[in-house]
Parts: structure tokens; sequence; C-alpha cells
């Protein structure tokens, strides 16, 4: 499924805003991520599972609050950085 | 424990640096490298280096002297650690950076929020690297850095959370910090808590114990508390590691081992000079020589040079009597503040003092704070400054 990657994290994706990945839950998903881009989960994700505070992950436009959510192969995941500055 | 004999390691002195030299500065908003010739006198100022990033501490191991890591994050995205195999040309991220255990279920666990201080390992264990993070915790590296796991004995002690908690959560976070090893033995450990005081471990870091008798802490209620005092760095002389010296929020004070009590050196500043500061450096060769950077210490929280005066302030008899060195810096409208990691010195003969700015500035002595210079402005706020010789 296509993943839309925030700016802040394209370091991981060699500077790609959109890349293919796999997984029937958020959780298998961030896996997977972390296995073709390493680091990228914990970027994202606390050592508690929980996403984290300035990070948030839309499912085909619905916002997801757990790792369990359950994903289709035709999903748009879209993982958003808070806008913030100085 | 046992006293230990207050015996220096090596009764000649450390042979003084000759070579080239790097300061490792990190920002808010990046890091960056100073790369001086061996006369000290040229400068050229490298990168940003992870640009946007906050880089708490840049460190380089002085064990193989090409090795750099780099604590790293951003306002969004979790922390990270780079590691850097040629000096600071190339980074890697670290593949499993610090992180605390996942709790229990039905438990809160701990979310680390930034590695604050790095510190490398003892010169028998090449590759062994400290992290002290916030919220405090203690991690440990066996492969240079790129791969990190908890220390147990400390983030899942019994007291940690007391300890911790003693004063509260300070604005920006608590903090371990002023992670130092005994050059005589590798499983002894000094390390630093804000809001907690000094601990060491004498088992690799398997168990901890606080150690601040004799710190003023005029703060808690009680005088003579175990645990609780605000340290703000502190340094164990590599040639006389039985001497310690700590900059605390309540003043400057000297430990030898054998007496096993603080002793309190800052009360002999001027008067109208504040003892309270965040860093503290020590003469590599000479543990009788220490600088401070004083900044206004009274409520609401000045933290700046005294007056808008920047000054060092070196003791050469171990704190008995202090100097001011002044010469170079603004002699008015000067308001540094000098975070607890943005003080360093070389090895060099004389040994060069440096100090970096929250407005981002870097100075440099190289007589030994006699006289300073400014080597670069404009940077971002700076968070650390470290020699690295070559």
């Amino acid at each position: 499924m296509k993943v839309y990657i925030p700016t802040p994290l394209r370091s991981y994706t060699g500077r790609k805003s959109e890349v293919e990945a796999i997984g029937s839950t958020l959780e298998e998903l961030l896996s997977d991520l972390d296995r073709r881009y390493p680091g990228f989960r914990f970027r994202v994700i606390t050592e508690q599972d929980q996403i984290r505070e300035h990070i948030k992950v839309f499912i085909n436009q619905e916002q997801a609050l757990t790792l369990t959510v359950p994903l289709q192969p035709n999903d748009e995941v879209q993982v958003i950085c808070a806008i913030s500055g100085g | 424990m046992p006293r230990r004999k207050s015996t220096p390691v090596k009764t000649v002195g450390l042979k003084s640096a000759t070579g080239s030299l790097a300061l490792l500065v990190g920002t808010r908003k990046g890091a960056f490298i100073l790369r001086g010739d061996k006369s000290r006198r040229a400068w050229k100022l490298a990168g940003p280096i992870h640009l946007g990033g906050i880089v708490h501490h840049m460190v380089m191991d002085s064990r193989d002297r090409h090795t750099i890591l780099m604590a790293a994050r951003t306002g969004h995205l979790g922390p990270t650690i780079f590691q850097s195999t040629d000096r600071g040309r190339s980074w890697k991220e670290a593949s499993k950076p610090p992180a605390f255990s996942k709790a229990p279920e039905g438990e809160k666990g701990l979310v680390l929020d930034h590695n604050f201080w790095l510190s490398p390992g003892h010169p028998s264990e090449p590759g062994v690297w400290y992290a002290g993070s916030s919220p405090p915790g203690l991690f440990r590296s066996e492969d240079g850095g790129i791969t990190w796991e908890g220390v147990a004995g400390f983030n899942k002690h019994p007291m940690r959370s007391t300890w911790v908690g003693a004063l509260g959560e300070p604005p920006g976070g608590a903090t371990l910090h002023s992670i130092m090893i005994d050059p005589r033995d590798s499983g002894h450990i000094y390390m630093c808590l804000s809001g907690g005081g000094v601990f060491e471990s004498t088992n690799q870091g398997a168990d901890w114990r606080p150690l601040n008798k004799g710190l003023l802490s005029d703060f808690l209620p009680i005088p003579d508390a175990e645990y609780g005092h605000d340290a703000h760095c502190m340094r164990l002389h590599p040639l006389l590691p039985e001497r310690l010296y700590q900059q605390n929020h309540c003043g400057i004070y000297r430990m030898d081992r054998a007496e096993g009590v603080w002793v309190n050196i800052g009360n002999k500043l001027p008067k109208a000079v504040s003892d309270h500061s965040f860093p503290i450096v020590l003469h590599p060769r000479d543990p009788e020589t220490v600088w401070v950077f004083p900044l206004d210490g009274s409520f609401p929280l000045g933290r700046v040079s005294p007056g808008g005066k920047p000054a060092t302030y070196i003791t050469r008899d171990g704190g008995k009597s202090w100097q001011r060195q002044d010469k170079g810096l603004p002699q008015r409208q000067g308001w540094f503040t000098v975070k607890r990691q943005a003080m360093t010195v070389d090895a060099h003969d004389p040994v060069g003092v440096y100090f970096g700015t929250t407005g981002g500035e870097v100075w440099a002595s190289r007589d030994e704070g006699e006289a300073w210079t400014c080597l670069a402005s404009h940077l971002p706020e700076i968070y650390s400054v470290e020699a690295a010789e070559f």
C-alpha cells in the first residue's frame, strides 16, 4: 500500500515522499517500513508502542490511535508531523 | 565502600598534545565542527551537520581518535544517536538507539525524550560508550554506539523514581549527566542526576549509591539529605581519580575520596561573583587547576553573566583562591549563558580553554584563560562544546 512520508522523515526514504510497504495492521506496516528504512519506526513510535506526541497517522483520511488498526492492501496511509517552528 | 587511597594514576603528568584539534559544537539547530591548526590560531568552521536537529552532545572517542558520536533528535521525531568513524565527515545512525524497556501491560512505561550526555567507556573496553538521557536513564553500547541497551542496575533500580523525582520535573526535563569512568577500574562509574545528586557504582552499573555528603542544598527540607541535590556538572581528574570537582546549583565543591565529604570551594570566589554556574572543567595535567563560568544565580533565574560582564574564574590551588579572567571578553552588556556541556579544555601546553554561548558564539583561550578571542559567532544556541585531539 502507499504510505505518505512527511518531510522530516524523508532522510530515511531517499527523499521519497511516497513509498510502498505491506502489513495487515499498522504495527506490521511500521515493522515493514523499519526493515526497508532502518530507524524509521523509533522516530515515530515510542518504546511503549505509542504514536509520538507530534506525529499523527491517518488511514484513508481517518486518524489511527493505536498500532492494532487493521489495514487492507489498497489502503492509503499518511504519516503527518505537527507544524511548528522556531 | 572502603576508603580509597589518594594516589595519582601516573606520577608524571600526562604528556601534552601537539597535534591538530577540533571543537565539536552541538546546537539547537544542528552540529558544527571547528577545525584548528597546530598553533590553534587558524580555525575553519564546517557544518551544519544534521541541520535542524537538536544536538545535545557530540563527543570524540579519545581512545581511537576518529570515532565521534552525536546525540540528536528533532522537535517532532524520537531521539537517536549518530556515529562517525571518519572524524565527522560521514555519519551513520544507530540501528538500536537508547530506549527504555517496554512496560508490562497496564503499566505506564518511560519514554525517552532525548539523549543528553555521551561518554566513552574505559580504555580497556574499546567500543564501549555510555549515554545519559532525559528522563534520567543510563544506556551502554558495546559496539561504538550502533546498538544500545539500558543499564538495568539504574533504569530498574527500586530507588530510581525516588532519586529522580526528589525535586520534581524541571523545565526541559530532568537529566542524567556527567558519566565518568574511574581510569583505574572499568566497573567504577560516577554519574549525576539533575535534581538527584551524585551517584556511584562499583560493579559496572549493577547497583548505585548516593554520594552527596557535605553538599549544601538550601532548597531541600532536610539539611543533610542523602539525595535530591542539584548537581550541574561533575568532573573526575584523570591523573588523580580520587579527586572530584562539582559545579552544583548551590555552589562549587571538591571531594577527595579519602575524606568522603564534599567541601565548598565556591565560597572562596569574590562576594560580588556568583558561585552558581553550569560547567566546570579541569586542567588535564594539574588536578589543582579548575575553571568555572559564573552565572547570575539569583531568582528569577537570571543565569547570565553577572552584571553583563562575562568572565571565567580559575583556581590553581584546588579552590583555595580564584582569579578572574576576562581579557578579550565583553567588558559591558555581555549577557552570556554557557550550558554545562558547553565548556571544555584541550590537552596542549599551555592548555586551551573553550566555551560556547547560548547566543551562538564560540570563545577560545590559548593560554589557560589569560586572554580570550571569539572563534565563531552567529551559530544557533550552543548546547555543547567538546575538544577533540587528532
